[in-house]
């Protein structure tokens, strides 16, 4: 047993973010959302890192390593508020030619039981894949009836609604695409924890500096007490999402399924609580668009969606207890 | 990174759990929760059948006695012991977690002899006596004072809070040397053997009914200056090497019974009808269940990385803080949801209707052992804050 990153594993996250915050800085992220914002050549230098194919072998033009790095890849994106449909091309790149190296840019949904769908990022995509009950289909994103949307809760995250999803070709069965559900599921909450780190870090950052009454904010005990709390569910959710990494190259450790979701509820809490502290922190500054607070917040709550939602994932891990005991 | 156990670690591990399959079934049954020589005999029985299997002291070196485990094997040892339900460590607490490690840190070579065998055979028993009325949370400003005369420190004042003094051998205990000092500079760490003339104990009932703790009432107690560990006034950084080893791994075997705690919550709730049927279909009592098992789960894996840590040579600063604050608040949570399944059988510390009820309602009542005593989850909020994000002090 060893839960703690190697020297290698650390360096390669400080690589992912110190690249990630040279080439999309926070000013590009802001607006990343609005049509034509989406840069083609920083995603395929960032696709040139290897950062899509962390886990896919080398023979297949990966790097060759295992899915807790992806997994330690993503939480350093998330910190480092990278925009783009990061965990479409992770989950894409084995399946779609181009994906990897960042020449396909593909977005990826779940299909609904009813109704219209929002997809994430279609309005830059080259490709839909859509995960099913008997498999992932691919669909072209010209041939779909999609309105990109105006107003974006995430001005980073491009959102489109889909009337609805034709059926399109199946390119994989019914297991790879529960499996990449779950891979979903646990990468954006990896990229949940470095949000939740990222925006304590803005925060602490900010309680240092701004000063009332003649001294840092930082030294009032009410906030000292929210940032300690940050930094309480920044880490523990960490250690869930490492342990489920883990779990995904040594299934036979553990209960794969029941680690996903449980990583859900802390990490998709842990960033939607840091975030709102961060704002609560920034005082008016935390109200405006300028200030980074809200495009931590925002995305939390965009990440905490996908490939289902903490109910659920809270759901799922009662429902292994009930299992387990039978 | 990885979770699998080792090839050694696996060897470890099928060993301990067939030896653990069949030591528990040799033990009595457990004494009442009141009964404290009944307890002090069953822990020491149990810690007396481990040490002659070997596994007194897991993880204390061998030179020492103890087993020389890795800290891994140290969790499995805790890990296993709690799946075969075995007995904690109980009254050995102190001694085994505390005392025992700072002899082996800071005593001398005579001390050691004297005292490191007696807590792994679970012959000798040891409390902790820091806290005072007047020294809580600011423990660095204790009063209990020690005057030295001749080759005896002899020492009056008042402890508080001091788990299992009544079935106590010997007292881990912080006393005022100077006065005149700045109050971390005259602290001094002695060993007081609990049968030394004017010492009083007056056990104190706790909210869970049962007197867990007592105060200490020290009236020219006579300590020779041979049981001072460590120099005159540098009993804070002692103390330091013993708080030190009450952080982190030191709440194993306390997660892994609330994990078993909750498993039993589980089986109520499927068996107690409400409604039209059990509690266990009330979907929102089932996720947050379900919610609180994924914080337990995330401890668990907070810990495997703080010993994977710890094994490389130090956990990283902050986390024993985080651990132990995010689990008083999990035991918390998870008392409240029990009181929600229990409903009005959560009326007495009596089992009704033939469940383990009464359980239920006393583990509930930890939550503010773990969120007060060894710190309280605000002292954390200070550590962290302070020491590992930067903040300003406040004054
Ligand atoms: C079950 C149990 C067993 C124990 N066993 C032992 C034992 O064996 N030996 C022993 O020596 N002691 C023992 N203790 C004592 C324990 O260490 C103290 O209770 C603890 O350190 C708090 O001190 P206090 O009770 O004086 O509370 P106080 O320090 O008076 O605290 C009261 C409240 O004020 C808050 N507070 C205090 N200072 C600050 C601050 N700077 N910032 C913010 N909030 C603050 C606290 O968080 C708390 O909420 C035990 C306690 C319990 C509950």
């Amino acid at each position: 047993m060893d839960l703690d990153p190697s020297e290698d594993q650390r360096e390669l996250q400080q690589m992912v973010r110190r690249f990630s915050l040279d080439r999309f800085p926070a000013d590009t992220v802001r607006d990343f959302a609005a049509p034509g914002h989406f840069d083609r050549s920083a995603w395929r230098e960032l696709a040139e890192l290897g950062t899509f194919g962390i886990a896919l072998p080398e023979s297949a033009g990966g790097v060759g390593l295992r899915w807790i790095d992806t997994v330690l890849v993503h939480e350093a994106l998330g910190a480092a508020l990278t925009p783009g449909p990061l965990v479409a091309a992770t989950l894409a790149a084995g399946l779609v030619p181009g994906v990897l190296e960042g020449e396909v840019v593909p977005a990826i949904v779940e299909r609904p039981t009813h109704g219209a769908v929002v997809v994430e990022h279609l309005s830059v995509a080259d490709v839909l894949l859509v995960i099913e009950t008997d498999g992932i289909r691919q669909l072209d994103p010209s041939s779909l009836d999609a309105t990109l949307l105006a107003e974006p809760t995430d001005p980073a995250t491009p959102v489109s609604l889909v009337r609805e999803l034709p059926l399109g070709e199946l390119i994989a069965n019914a297991d790879t695409a529960k499996h990449l559900r779950l891979l979903g599921s646990l990468l954006a909450s990896a990229q949940l924890v470095g949000n939740a780190e990222g925006s304590t870090a803005l925060a602490v950052n900010y309680a240092q500096e701004r000063e009332q009454f003649g001294r840092p904010i930082g030294s009032f005990q009410g906030l000292k007490h929210l940032l300690a709390d940050c930094y309480a569910r920044t880490e523990v959710s960490r250690s869930a999402v490492w342990a489920a990494g883990v779990l995904v190259d040594e299934p036979e450790a553990g209960d794969l399924h029941r680690a996903v979701a449980g990583a859900r509820v802390l990490a998709g809490r842990a960033a939607a609580e840091n975030g709102k502290t961060c704002v609560q922190v920034h005082g008016g500054m935390g109200f405006t668009w300028e200030v980074d607070a809200h495009l931590f917040l925002k995305r939390a709550w965009i990440l905490e969606t996908a490939f289902g939602s903490i109910d659920e994932a809270a759901e799922q891990v009662a429902e292994s207890l009930s299992a387990s005991l039978a | 990174m990885h979770l699998r156990d080792s090839e050694s670690d696996a060897e470890f591990r099928a060993e301990l759990r067939a030896w653990l399959a069949d030591a528990v079934t040799t033990l009595p049954a457990p004494p009442d929760a009141t009964d404290w020589p009944g307890r002090r005999q069953f822990d020491t029985v149990w810690q007396n059948m481990l040490f002659e299997a070997g596994y007194a002291g897991v993880n204390w070196p061998a030179e020492y006695g103890g087993r020389g485990a890795t800290p891994t094997q140290h969790l499995i040892f805790l890990e296993e012991a709690a799946a075969a339900k075995a007995p904690d460590v109980g009254v050995g607490f102190v001694g085994q977690m505390h005392a025992g490690p700072t002899l082996i840190a800071e005593g001398t070579p005579e001390q050691q002899a004297h005292h490191l065998r007696g807590i792994l055979t679970g012959d000798h028993v040891w409390c902790q006596g820091f806290s005072e009325p007047g020294a809580g949370s600011d423990l660095a400003s204790l009063r209990t004072r020690a005057i030295r005369d001749g080759d005896d420190y002899v020492v009056t004042g008042q402890k508080i809070w001091t788990s299992h003094a009544m079935v106590a051998d010997y007292c881990e205990l912080l006393v005022r040397t100077d006065p005149d000092a700045a109050k971390h500079k005259g602290i001094t760490w002695l060993i007081l053997p609990m049968d030394t003339p004017g010492i009083d104990v007056r056990p104190l009932m706790t909210v869970q009914g049962s007197a867990e703790f007592a105060e200490l009432f020290l009236d020219e107690v006579r300590i020779p200056v041979a049981n001072r560990v460590g120099e005159e006034n540098d009993g804070w950084r002692v103390t330091n090497v013993t708080l030190s080893f009450e952080r982190g791994t030191g709440f194993v075997g306390e997660l892994l019974d609330t994990t078993n705690i909750m498993g039993e919550l589980v089986e109520l709730a499927q068996r107690t009808p409400r409604g039209a049927g059990t509690v266990w279909d009330d979907d929102g009592l089932r996720r947050d269940i379900g919610a609180i098992a994924a914080e337990l789960d995330a401890l668990w894996a907070f810990t495997k990385r703080n010993v994977s840590q710890g094994a490389k040579g130090g956990m990283a600063m902050g986390s024993g803080s985080a651990f132990k604050m995010s689990y008083a608040t999990v035991v918390h949570k998870l008392g409240d949801i029990a009181l929600r399944v229990l409903d009005r059988s959560s009326l007495a510390f009596d089992d009704i209707g033939g469940e383990s009820t009464g359980a239920q309602i006393h583990h509930k009542l930890k939550g503010f052992a773990v969120g007060i005593g060894g710190g309280t989850s605000q002292i954390q909020q200070n550590i962290i804050a302070e020491r590992v994000l930067g903040l300003p002090r406040e004054r």
